[in-house]
């Protein structure tokens, strides 16, 4: 295949390697790990999901999106509205409708927002996330500040996703099925627009595409793989509030990226472990005297960011394709 | 008489008080070259610009074939059959030459962002789009620079490839934007056979400072000075114009 070397769209040997050690190391932790952890890495996995959910904007099309935690959250609530107080309601039509939900408003909204470029489709973006996030905030109907409460997961039928081993792999099936389905994609005409797209949308339409088409079948995409992450969020924590729609979620979004690397999805899943473990870390930091080092977690992720961004503008994917390349030529 | 392919009439752009194109009719046939020359700032890309609907002009209307798309978006023209080339190289720089290629031509295959069963074969094996690309490489003389990264070409090279890209999507009519521009001698002959060899099944407008190859190429010149068409006909009629030497080829020569 012609692979374009930019943005590692082709993963070398040694990535391919670290994801293959990453899948065996997932698939063993539920055996190993206590029931704290397995959820902990499960809450990892569905933040990968909706990180390779941004990816394909931000990443492959050159979208920056300030607001995608909106379709993260609208998922979440529709399991929510839809769980009754008393009993589990069925995974096999739920799902459904929460992606179709969050789908839906990517739609609407995107047909406003890739009509701009640069940093006013940043801030546009936000406008109407944040119109959602105080949709929700200010309504006493949906959920208010407080949010909501489900107090069953949905009922799959053949397997119980109450235990926390089966929603462990429930979640990382959903994880390599989201991976799968759009590494086909990166590659497809469709994807290879998109990737077009970033690098010269003008000269795309000088040749006869449609671009605004493309944008906002990209925009709805990845709205409706936000929603998947965003179901499994609600029914993992039982639990959905304003603030998965908010800002700090979406800015989250677009560090885990920015962290792993861009444009191929294998970071964006790495971007996403990382960050939630350096969270974990950092937040945990002792005190020193006076100062609470873990209150101020975020200057710490900052900086370390700052630092990455600066030694390796790629992403910790592209350190590894570095360190590959040097090791070749030493060979 | 020849086919007429395209077929402006009056066209004007202001840009706030300025005239940068300032009622230019223009007609393009199949089978000929119509050169447009002038002095640096005589509208000559402005009028590309229009044609191709990169820029809405400010009055007049412009036909290709029997569809009016004085008001069409680049997208639509270029579907219409309309492809252009650039002044400045306007390509994929971290693409390989193949897959600049390949991208422009997949264009012209069936359209269908909505349909799943499309996202999900690799590009790479749409035959049509793939014969539609190879053809266009190797007229534009790049079959063996395919796998090169298109940013890492030479300039020579990246002007070839922009004309490779729009005859990947199959015009009836050129508009090219100095495609000599900044080519060596044996670079710019070869143009000029590709040009010639291009000539027969398709309507061209050629934007060109290159005086030996205006003369080479030209069936019709149009000669442009501050936005307005001051002579346009045969070229040695022109040639002989003293208007036109003074505006124009006894300044910059």
């Amino acid at each position: 295949m012609s692979a374009p070397k930019a943005n590692l769209e082709a993963l070398p040997r040694s990535v391919q390697i670290v994801l293959a050690l990453g899948l065996v190391a997932l698939v063993v932790f539920p055996f190993v790990g206590s029931d704290f952890y397995a959820q902990m890495v499960t809450r990892m996995m569905i933040l990968a999901i909706f990180a390779m959910s941004l990816d394909l904007l931000q990443g492959v099309t050159g979208l920056v999106s300030l607001g995608h935690a909106a379709y993260f959250g609208l998922a979440g609530y529709a399991l929510a509205f839809v769980t009754p107080q008393d009993g589990a309601v069925s995974l096999w039509w739920t799902l459904p409708l929460a992606l179709l939900g969050s789908a839906a408003a990517a739609l609407v909204i995107g047909f406003f927002v890739v009509r701009t470029k640069g940093i006013y489709f940043i801030m546009v973006t936000m406008a109407f996330a944040q119109m959602i996030y105080y949709l929700f905030f200010g309504n006493k109907v949906l959920g208010g500040s407080d949010g909501l409460y489900l107090y069953f997961k949905p009922d799959a039928g053949l397997f119980d996703l109450e235990n926390t081993r089966v929603f462990y792999f429930f979640t990382l099936a959903c994880l390599l099925l989201t991976y799968a389905f759009l590494r086909r994609l990166l590659w497809s005409p469709f994807g290879r627009a998109l990737a077009g797209i970033r690098v010269n949308e003008h000269r795309m339409r000088a040749v006869g595409f449609g671009t605004f088409g493309y944008k906002l079948a990209a925009f709805t995409l990845a709205g409706a793989l936000a929603g998947l992450a965003g179901y499994l969020w609600a029914a993992q924590t039982g639990f959905v509030n304003p603030e998965l729609m908010g800002f700090h979620q979406s800015a989250h979004a677009i560090m885990m990226v920015i962290l792993g690397g861009m444009g191929n999805f294998a970071g964006a899943i790495v971007g996403a472990f990382a960050f939630e473990w350096l969270l974990h870390e950092f937040k945990g930091l002792p005190s020193l005297g006076e100062f609470n080092l873990g209150k101020h977690w975020q200057l710490w992720m900052g900086l370390f960011i700052v630092l990455l961004v600066s030694f390796a503008p790629r992403g910790l994917l592209g350190l590894l394709q570095r360190r590959h390349k040097a090791g070749a030529g030493h060979g | 008489m020849a086919e007429v392919l395209l077929s402006a009439k009056g066209l004007t752009k202001r840009f706030g008080g300025l005239a940068a194109v300032d009622n230019v009719s223009i007609d393009l046939w199949r089978d000929r070259i119509h050169v447009v020359i002038g002095p640096n700032g005589a509208g000559k890309s402005t009028l590309t610009n229009l044609l191709s609907g990169d820029l809405p002009p400010t009055a007049g209307a412009i036909l290709l074939g029997e569809h009016d798309i004085t008001k069409a978006s680049p997208e639509q023209i270029s579907r219409r059959g309309l492809g252009r080339s650039y002044q400045k190289t306007n390509i994929f720089p971290p693409f390989t030459v193949w897959e600049n290629v390949r991208l422009a031509a997949q264009s012209r295959a069936a359209q269908q962002p909505w349909n799943p069963l499309r996202w999900m074969r690799a590009a790479d094996t749409e035959r049509s789009v793939n014969e539609r690309a190879e053809r266009a490489l190797e007229l534009a003389g790049l079959t063996e620079r395919r796998d090169t990264v298109a940013g890492a070409a030479s300039h020579g090279e990246q002007r070839q490839l922009e004309i490779a890209m729009t005859l990947a999507t199959d015009p009836q009519v050129l508009l090219l934007d100095e495609p000599l521009a900044g080519m060596g001698v044996a670079e710019a002959e070869r143009m000029v056979k590709l040009l010639l060899r291009l000539k027969p099944q398709h309507a061209m407008m050629l934007v060109e400072h290159d005086i030996d190859a205006i003369f080479t190429l030209a069936d019709h010149l149009t000669v442009m000075v501050n936005g307005a068409v001051i002579a346009s006909g045969e070229p040695q009629a022109i040639r002989n114009d003293l208007g036109v030497q003074a505006a124009y080829l006894g300044e910059d020569h």
